[in-house]
């Protein structure tokens, strides 16, 4: 019997020559993931084991993104935390706020080359999913899991079935693969992929650009997928030559295909032409609705961001959209570069003095308001159009306040209309 | 090992959100997030929940963020026991990892009710509701969670190896 690429990469990556789902592997890990939340915990029990060292001080990413720049008093114990044990173990992929390279984690892991096509990654972050764009194999984890993967370089898996997600044609007008992945969460739910992979194919993933497969990957969490896979075409290898030529040109990394006669639990076909611009309304990302069919709805603020949508293609086309344009009165809308790189971009790009014209605030790289950290947390009865992952109940602040979850040109053209509106009407 | 409590019944897609809101992982500290466990779901939760009462809900419990901290939170507030149609698959495994007992039984999940009084055995997967009378087999725990629980949990299971 064939397998899946994602069952490929685990049986490479356990020393078997073929392994089957619901199998129990121990994986040998390429990279290693935490973030200033989840890796303090990390660090208590790394300690508590009496651990000397880590596996490979280049192979532990550690990330300050999630309450930074510090929030508060708490949250700078927490980075220091992370900052101290990076300096210990000499972590040379630690990103120091302001730094070149820095930012959201999974904003700046595959733009800084440090995943490439074949790879095995596991993070302490639920959205560890998004390198799946690459043809690697990543998935979240907690603290404990960190934790010991911190020592021993390699952790358990169950190794899980899959949904074949067939893409064919083209998108329309605006849509991204934003729109795209929150379709596929509307029609199969929140645990429509629960402890599964999804393995996107077919003739339509050509028309997504690197920057598009990062945003769907990323969300395969949203449906409680275990990893959301794409296969390796000239666009990953366009984007793997930037990012790490080096390893590129030694062809140190492997691009797995999934066996014609590869099992699958579930085929989903999805026309990319028959995609609308999509919403998910409160309080789940699976409550999808066509945006113009919702257009009544009003709003406070709009966020643009998160490692969701905060990569390069994302500002650039919320600057393209906002071009000359104004923020409605009385709506805050807040653009959170992705990473130090993207904010640069934007700011050679005169992206940032659009953003500024239209009346926008511009923030540094963080995860922000996306989980409700810092950096716009609304209050009891606002509802915030937001290009985030997430709309649960209190999810960006009050419990009694809303999430509404698009693409950046809703998102875009909701800042510029004071409700939920579509591009076309800017 | 057996468990008895009384029950706290909540629905489908539970996520971590409401179980600790992110405002209040700023410490990592078990005190700390039990005191604000559930509070953005069920306001009441803090004050009524007694050690050993268990938490009965509906599917994809624990949906969303990774952090390991929701289910400190459940076990530090004294819940001895999740019962769910089944779990997300990142806090399954922090459940585990943190020595959080947690089994997947959708007959239970459906019908056992709020405040009912209810006996879960490990062992055996039975569940009784004493209230009701009624009783369900949970589906067993897989071997390799066995071993990580018989460890102790997954530091003291990877601690063994280490030193092998």
């Amino acid at each position: 019997m064939g397998m899946t690429m994602t069952q490929k990469i685990l049986a490479d990556h356990a020393g078997l020559s073929e392994v089957h789902a619901g199998d129990l592997i121990e994986a040998k890990l390429d990279k290693v993931l935490g973030n200033d939340v989840t890796t303090p915990p990390a660090i208590k029990t790394f300690e508590g084991m009496g651990a000397a060292d880590v596996f490979d001080k280049d192979r532990v990413i550690l990330v300050p993104d999630h309450f930074t720049p510090n929030k508060d008093i708490k949250s700078a114990e927490l980075t220091k935390c992370m900052r101290c044990f990076a300096r210990e173990h000499e972590i040379s992929n630690y990103f120091e706020l302001g730094q070149k390279g820095m930012g959201i984690e999974h904003v700046i892991i595959p733009d800084n080359g440090l995943i490439l096509p074949g790879d095995a990654i596991i993070g302490a972050d639920s959205h560890t999913c998004t390198y799946g764009a690459l043809g690697a194999f990543a998935t979240g984890v907690g603290s404990t899991d960190l934790a010991c993967a911190m020592v021993s370089g390699s952790t358990w898996f169950k190794v899980p079935e899959a949904i074949k997600v067939v893409l064919t044609g083209k998108p329309g007008p605006y849509v991204t693969g934003k729109d795209i992945i929150l379709h596929l969460i509307g029609m199969i739910g929140v645990d429509g992929a629960l402890y599964k992979s999804l393995e996107f194919t077919g003739d339509g993933v050509k028309a997504l650009s690197m920057d598009q497969r990062l945003t769907i990957s990323n969300m395969a969490i949203e449906c409680g997928g275990k990893n959301g896979i794409f296969p390796v075409d000239d666009i990953t290898l366009e984007y793997i030559a930037t990012t790490n030529i080096d390893r590129y040109t030694r062809g140190d990394f492997t691009a797995y295909e999934a066996d014609p006669d590869a099992e699958y639990s579930q085929v989903i076909e999805i026309d990319l032409a028959a995609v609308p611009l999509t919403v998910a309304l409160p309080h789940l990302p699976s409550n999808t609705k066509a945006a113009k069919d919702v257009k009544d709805m009003k709003i406070d603020q709009v966020v643009i961001g998160s490692c969701t949508n905060g990569r390069e293609e994302d500002i650039r086309t919320a600057a393209e959209l906002l071009k000359g344009k104004k923020i409605a009165d009385g709506i805050r809308c807040i653009i959170i570069p992705g990473s130090q790189r993207v904010y640069r971009k934007a700011l050679d790009e005169g992206w940032l003095a659009i953003f500024d014209d239209a009346g926008c605030v511009i923030s540094t790289p963080t995860c922000g308001p996306c989980l409700g950290g810092h950096m716009g947390i609304l209050a009891a009865g606002e509802r915030c159009v937001s290009t985030t992952n997430r709309n649960f109940v209190g999810r960006m602040g009050h419990v009694e306040s809303e999430v509404i979850l698009s693409g950046v040109p809703v998102a875009v053209a909701s800042a510029v209309m004071g409700r939920v509106a579509t591009p076309d009407e800017i | 090992m057996s468990v008895k409590g009384k029950v706290f019944k909540y629905g489908n897609d539970v996520d971590t959100d409401v179980i600790i809101p992110a405002r209040h992982l700023t410490s990592a500290d078990p005190a700390h997030l039990a005191s604000h466990c559930m509070e953005d779901i069920d306001n009441t939760f803090v004050s009524r929940v007694s050690a050993g009462d268990i938490m009965v809900a509906g599917s994809n419990f624990g949906c969303g963020s990774s952090r390991e901290h929701a289910p400190i939170a459940i076990k530090a507030s004294g819940i001895s026991l999740v019962i769910a149609e089944s779990f997300a698959r990142i806090f399954y495994r922090n459940a585990i990892n943190v020595g959080l007992p947690i089994m997947e039984c959708p007959e239970a999940s459906a019908a056992i009710n709020d405040g009912d009084e209810v006996e879960a055995d490990f062992d055996t997967g039975v569940i009784t509701d004493i209230t009701t009378g009624q009783k369900f087999t949970a589906k067993p725990f897989p071997e390799f969670i066995k071993k990580i629980i018989a460890a102790g949990g997954l530091v003291q299971y990877t601690g063994s190896k280490t030193e092998a």
